[in-house]
């Protein structure tokens, strides 16, 4: 991402972001809620068009053109915060919906791809359930699933720990560290759940206050004594970052 | 400003049907979808169109009977029963009762699809979610209704046979007789299936939009719904007014 701006509804959420994640990592993207760490995933997935700058995915530039951000999607796994499984597809057919609609491979391998895909993340017994019979933390294994299924280069984890208790929490997230290590992955968590996330990201960046505050390794994180970032880590309640969004909000505008 | 607003809806309206036509592909995908659609709001539909359409015919044979007894023409009530069912209440009223019992139903589900992000999940995998989730529902309408409207008149027809020949006491010949001179299969009974997948187009379309443009909240599924079935309605209303203006000659 290369001096990108990012707007909603005309106001700026993001400014001058400057930032490029090296192939094989994992790249934790922490801020408080409503810092524009969802924006900035929008822009790298093709559905916000930057105000200004350039953001590259794959050494290429994300395509505005409908058939082309298809194609670079599917080289794209995106777990969304909601899971976003279909209610009326079981966990299996949800893991299988993009092998069906990408590939010509026949049924027989699909199960057997389907299979791999949900041992992979610990749940293949769990494959006739509907998502109304899964915990949180299952549905979200599964969405994760869902994501490998096409074997994509990119992970982007979209606020993956959400409504999940601590153990659910450790598994998604040592999950997170062996799939990209053994599949040869490069991930994205976007989060604000530090100290679950830190242990296994190799970069981290902090953004607040319509920016990036913060850019380095999760030990530089833990060392730092910039007051902005201190307040985020330490969870403060005055500094700053201002509680009130709509403060936040104005700040960029305001620099 | 608000016929800005409502030519730009409009636009967006016919921008968002003809996306439908063109993400309308006949892969294995597609059929398995539209085979469950058909099930869900078609086969589903059945019980309320059954009870409506009886309940129709014994109320137009009733209603028939005391206005042609004046005239003592009440053998004619059969050629009522059937113009009146064919070219006008069995395709509205069918179009209504799926409106009311499928269309909302499909514009929750997409309200709550879109609010439960499963819409955006759809579009991140590449897959094209108006393929997915609206294209089926769609023809899956297009194709009921009409057929939903052959079982609505025939349980109207049905009903109104009893009431006329066995409570009423009119000959069984006369009424079918009656029906089948006053009745003409290219003018009333083709016409009235063309009317009713064009009302199950509308409905669906309808439907459909306000529920994948919902806001993704709970209020929103409810506002989607709301006006998924005033919308469909009127429009059917309104579409039946037309049609008939330019289908029915005599």
């Amino acid at each position: 991402m290369t001096d990108l701006r990012l707007e909603r509804g005309g106001r700026v959420v993001l400014r001058d972001i400057a930032l490029s994640v090296p192939r094989g990592s994992i790249t934790a993207v922490l801020g408080p809620s409503g810092s524009g760490k969802s924006t900035l995933l929008a822009a790298l997935t093709g559905e916000l068009v930057p105000a200004a700058g350039t953001v590259e995915v794959f050494g290429e530039p994300v395509p505005r053109a409908q058939k082309a951000l298809l194609a670079m999607r599917k080289r794209l796994g995106v777990l969304l915060q909601g899971n976003g499984l279909l209610t009326d597809l079981t966990a299996a057919e949800n893991v299988a919906l993009p092998l069906r609609t990408h590939t010509d491979l026949p049924d027989a391998v699909i199960r057997r791809l389907v299979e791999m895909k949900l041992h992979a993340v610990g749940l293949r017994a769990a494959a006739d359930l509907f998502p109304r019979e899964l915990s949180g933390g299952m549905a979200r294994r599964v969405a994760l699933a869902r994501a490998l299924a096409l074997d994509p280069p990119l992970m982007v984890y979209d606020e993956p720990l959400t409504g999940l208790d601590p153990i659910a929490s450790g598994v998604v997230m040592s999950l997170v560290r062996r799939l990209n290590d053994t599949l040869g992955l490069t991930s994205i968590v976007v989060t604000h759940h530090v100290h679950e996330t830190m242990p296994i990201a190799d970069h981290a960046i902090v953004i607040a206050n319509g920016g990036i505050v913060f850019s380095g390794t999760p030990d530089a994180l833990a060392a730092t004594q910039d007051p902005l970032v201190r307040q985020f880590l330490d969870g403060q309640p005055d500094g700053p970052i201002a509680f009130d969004t709509s403060r936040t909000a104005r700040a960029p505008e305001a620099a | 400003m608000p016929f800005v607003a409502a030519t730009r809806a409009l636009g967006a309206a016919g921008l968002f049907a003809l996306s439908v036509l063109r993400a309308s592909r006949p892969t294995r995908d597609f059929f398995s979808e539209l085979t469950r659609e058909i099930y869900k709001i078609g086969a589903r539909s059945l019980p309320i169109v059954a009870a409506g359409g009886a309940f129709v015919g014994l109320s137009v044979t009733l209603l028939g009977y005391r206005a042609l007894e004046t005239y003592g023409a009440t053998g004619q009530v059969s050629a009522l029963l059937g113009l009146g069912l064919y070219r006008e209440l069995g395709p509205v009223l069918t179009a209504l009762l799926f409106v009311g019992r499928a269309g909302s139903s499909i514009a929750a589900e997409l309200g709550l699809m879109r609010a439960t992000d499963q819409i955006t999940a759809l579009g991140l995998m590449a897959i094209d979610p108006v393929a997915k989730t609206v294209a089926p529902r769609f023809w899956a309408a297009v194709l009921c209704v009409p057929l939903l409207t052959a079982f609505f008149v025939s349980l109207a027809i049905t009903a109104g046979y009893f009431e006329a020949v066995h409570v009423i006491g009119i000959d069984g010949g006369t009424f079918w007789q009656t029906m089948k001179d006053s009745v003409d299969f290219h003018d009333d009974f083709l016409v009235a299936f063309i009317k009713a997948a064009i009302f199950g187009a509308t409905s669906a379309l309808v439907a459909a939009y306000v529920g994948y443009h919902a806001e993704p909240t709970i209020e929103g599924t409810s506002i989607a719904t709301t006006r998924a079935v005033v919308n469909a309605s009127l429009l059917v209303l309104m579409f039946n007014f037309v049609l008939s203006a330019l289908l029915f000659r005599s």
